[in-house]
């Protein structure tokens, strides 16, 4: 078994990136995640595994800078929370056009605007529906935990490699600032400049006599070119659609009711469903892991013995509009959230499932 | 000996310093001995006295002074993280006839909104720009900001800035005095009563100048204090300014009228 | 078993510390834990709380409305988190700075003159200890022994001098805390 720690999930980001032996980070301080940068600083990791750490001037030149050195086939992130990622946007949509792996960390807070620093989860549109310009998807991982944080550092490297995408940890104030108990994964080396070249072979790592100049852009000036380019994206992103669908089910096997949640919502709503268990209703959990791709399949698969589903969201109501998509107008699908860095109970949760859901 | 009743203490007579009404009541959010309070002070006694209440809008920026709007008794905006000069350009150019401010810290002017700094004096816009430059991020907990000095610890520099990790401080002011937009730059500080006279003077300057349609930026910067992000009691963290921030951020007049004089 | 906690005061009262060190001490005897804070600008130099929770068995919800044990440090916090204790729970407050001490009848209520304590021993470091002792005291759900470890694993090693003052604190904690019968 790994190294077993108490950190804050923030802190967890940090560790992670030196274990899963990335190359780079670039960040720019915003609460709720500062402790992300602040941990990397602390630790020396470019006296550990010779890892960069940059401080930026902004989440623009952040994202940039991660563009720049994922090109060149290197494990390269970046983290920030809400108003520094929508910065970020730009940066993302060349990255999914140029077809480059990197990491980005969203611990999203309240907006819209300056919004508040407490915990929120209004993101969610902007995570796994474009955010960007352009016809293009990220991975989104959605970790309801401080292990997760850290386990989902080394599993978004791996999807944001093997598609060639960039994949996206969508957390928020909880996650990022409480401490947990966490089993840390053993250290993977970094790749060597070898292992890149071999690895990564479209990467612009300079041009050797015997292959041809390999170019990273997003530009096609002839139309018909550029939508043979967004035809590839397209069929990529099928295949992450059907092979790279994550969520965990808790007591669905026999439930008559529903709710669908992700990160830190889930965890209040596991609450709820103990709760519920206790009073003897047949309440189930499904906790979507990847937001995008969206478990669509694996909600359709419980309509068969599930009659209603309520789904809680730390927002006015956004994944909710997927789970609606899932269900197809199959059974009743009510939302309840809360906004701006309100949080809701247990209890509350319970009440609503009660009230809209069940029918009491 | 007779009671001392407060209602006999407060007279008109007895009057010897008065609160600006373009301060609000409401209690400053400012850690003890920050120079933000003081430096808000400044510039609404400015506005009071020229008379432009009515016809002054402000920008504050994303730091510390973000909440200047509760305590600036003037219609306010409130910028993204280092946009106030494009906002202020955006309000100036469709209302020249009103007196436009910017407030900002040094990660807010200095980081994020470089671009914006530096072409809105390039364009020589008819505005006022206060700078505080405390060497840190204030508002999020003490990070590393473009001016911190070498050597000294944030918490994203946790063993001193190493220059060549991190990059040199910044001198924004010197940059910009470099600018033909420019028609006014000064350093200033407004931590000594002495000091806080100068600077207030400066400031002076800076809104006239817009008044009278000098043609250009008038940049005020005030070199300040901030005692939590520094980890300092707010005494010793003055002392520390004038030994460290001082040598390195000189105070005094870089252009005036449009002539660089230093 | 599960403990939920509460412990809320002023920013620089080791708060937060007190709350690491419960939940170290937590995982040296094998549970669960759990540690949200609060945080924001309201931290500098106003007050801070933190939510800690020691289970055996998974962990569903970090964030609580309703505590098993509030630990109070200052009025603010008593105004806040009075109401939040479970019925049958435990309120455990330091009197120093107290104007409206704590009045309901359905909780146990104790009473850990900290402050006072520490000041008079020339430890006001480690005020947050003595409060943790009196806990320690009224709810025996984390060991000495495992407090000790706990410290050992937080602290930095040059610190580590530190902890037979922490032990002695904690003690003392343990002896002059005293319930207040309303
Ligand atoms: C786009 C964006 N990135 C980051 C932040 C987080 N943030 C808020 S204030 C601030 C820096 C404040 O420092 P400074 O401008 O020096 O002002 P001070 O608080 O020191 O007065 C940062 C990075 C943000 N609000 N928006
Ligand atoms: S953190 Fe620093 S800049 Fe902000 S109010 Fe406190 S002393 Fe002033
Ligand atoms: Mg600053």
């Amino acid at each position: 078994m790994g190294e077993l720690r108490l950190m804050k999930g923030n802190e967890a980001i940090g560790e992670a990136a030196i274990r899963a032996g990335v190359d780079a980070y670039f960040g720019y301080p915003i609460t709720p995640q500062s402790e992300v940068i602040e941990y990397l600083m602390a630790e020396k990791p470019h006296e550990r595994t010779g890892m960069v750490v940059l401080q930026a001037e902004s989440e623009v030149a952040s994202i940039n800078m991660v563009y720049g050195a994922a090109a060149t086939g290197k494990k390269v992130m970046t983290s920030s929370s809400s108003p520094g990622v929508s910065l970020m946007m730009e940066g993302v949509s060349y990255i999914a056009g140029a077809e480059l792996p990197c990491v980005l960390v969203n611990v999203v807070r309240g907006g819209p605007g300056l919004g508040t620093i407490q915990p929120s989860q209004a993101d969610y549109f902007q995570a796994t529906k474009g955010g960007g310009h352009g016809d293009y998807r990220m991975i989104v991982l959605a970790p309801a935990s401080v292990q997760e944080m850290s386990d989902f550092i080394k599993l978004a490297f791996e999807l944001a490699f093997r598609y060639r995408n960039p994949a996206m940890i969508l957390s928020d104030g909880v996650i990022g600032q409480m401490m947990e108990k966490v089993v840390l994964f053993d250290p993977i080396p970094r790749w060597t400049e070898e292992e890149i070249i071999k690895m990564s072979p479209w990467a612009t790592t300079g041009k050797p006599l015997n292959r041809e100049r390999n170019i990273i852009t997003s530009l096609d000036l002839q139309p018909h070119v550029q939508e043979q380019r967004n035809i590839r994206l397209q069929n990529k992103y099928a295949t992450i659609q059907e092979k790279e669908v994550r969520c965990e089910k808790i007591a669905c096997d026999d439930a008559e009711y529903l709710i669908v949640a992700y990160g830190s919502s889930a965890r209040i709503a596991q609450k709820a469903l103990d709760i519920a268990r206790a009073q003897g209703i047949r309440l189930g959990l499904l906790r979507a892991i990847t937001l995008w791709p969206f478990p669509t399949k694996q909600i359709r698969e419980l309509l068969g013995h599930v009659k209603g589903i309520l789904t809680v969201e730390l927002s006015s109501g956004q994944m909710v509009e997927d789970v609606r998509l899932a269900v197809e107008g199959r059974v009743n699908v009510e939302f309840y959230g809360r906004m701006g860095g309100m949080i809701y109970t247990p209890e509350e949760i319970l009440g609503v499932l009660k009230a809209k859901i069940i029918g009491e | 000996m007779a009671e001392i009743r407060l209602e006999d203490i407060i007279r008109p007579e007895n009057l010897v310093y008065k609160k600006t009404p373009l301060m609000t009541d409401n209690i400053l959010s400012y850690c003890p001995g920050c120079g933000h309070g003081t430096a808000h002070r400044l510039i609404m006694e400015v506005v009071e006295e020229l008379g432009f209440q009515e016809k002054t809008i402000g920008i504050c920026p994303v730091g510390c002074s973000v909440l200047a709007y509760d305590f600036m008794n003037i219609d306010m905006q409130q910028a993204a993280h280092g946009r106030a000069p494009a906002l202020a350009t955006g309000i100036k150019r469709t209302w020249p006839g009103r007196i436009v401010f910017t407030y900002q810290g040094d990660g807010d002017l200095a980081a994020i909104g470089t671009a914006e700094t530096i072409h809105v004096c390039n364009r020589g816009e008819n505005l006022t720009m206060i700078f505080i430059n405390n060497g840190i991020y204030g508002m999020t907990g003490g990070q590393m900001a473009p001016t911190t000095l070498e050597g000294m610890k944030s918490s994203t520099s946790p063993y001193g800035r190493d220059v060549h990790m991190m990059g040199y401080p910044l001198k924004m002011t010197e940059v910009v005095a470099t600018l033909p937009g420019t028609y006014f730059v000064t350093r200033q500080a407004v931590h000594t009563p002495a000091a806080v006279r100068k600077a207030k003077k400066a400031i002076r300057i800076a809104f006239e100048n817009q008044r009278d349609n000098k043609g250009g930026v008038s940049f005020v910067e005030i070199v300040s204090n901030c005692n939590s992000g520094w980890k300092m009691r707010p005494v010793d963290a003055n002392h520390w300014m004038e030994q460290n921030m001082f040598p390195f951020f000189p105070l005094g007049d870089m252009k005036v009228d449009g002539k660089i004089v230093k | 078993m599960t403990e939920e906690i509460i412990i809320a005061g002023f920013g620089g009262q080791g708060v937060l510390s007190m709350g690491k060190i419960l939940a170290y001490s937590g995982i040296m005897q094998d549970q669960e834990v759990s540690w949200m804070p609060s945080y924001g600008p309201e931290m500098r130099g106003g007050t801070a709380n933190v939510t800690v929770i020691l289970s055996d068995e998974r962990i569903s919800s970090p964030i609580l409305h309703f505590y098993d044990t509030a630990i109070i440090l200052n009025q603010q916090s008593m105004d806040k988190f009075e109401p939040s204790v479970k019925p049958g729970g435990v309120l455990i407050y330091d009197g120093n700075g107290i104007t409206r001490h704590p009045s309901r009848k359905d909780i146990h209520i104790y009473r850990v003159d900290a402050a006072d304590e520490a000041t008079r021993l020339g430890l006001s470091k480690i005020f947050n200890m003595i409060v943790l002792g009196g806990y320690m005291k009224v709810k025996p759900v984390v060991r000495l022994e495992n407090v000790i470890l706990g410290l050992k694993k937080s602290l930095p090693h040059r610190y580590h001098d530190l902890i037979p003052d922490n032990e002695k604190a904690i003690l003392r904690g343990m002896e002059i805390i005293e319930e207040v019968k309303v």
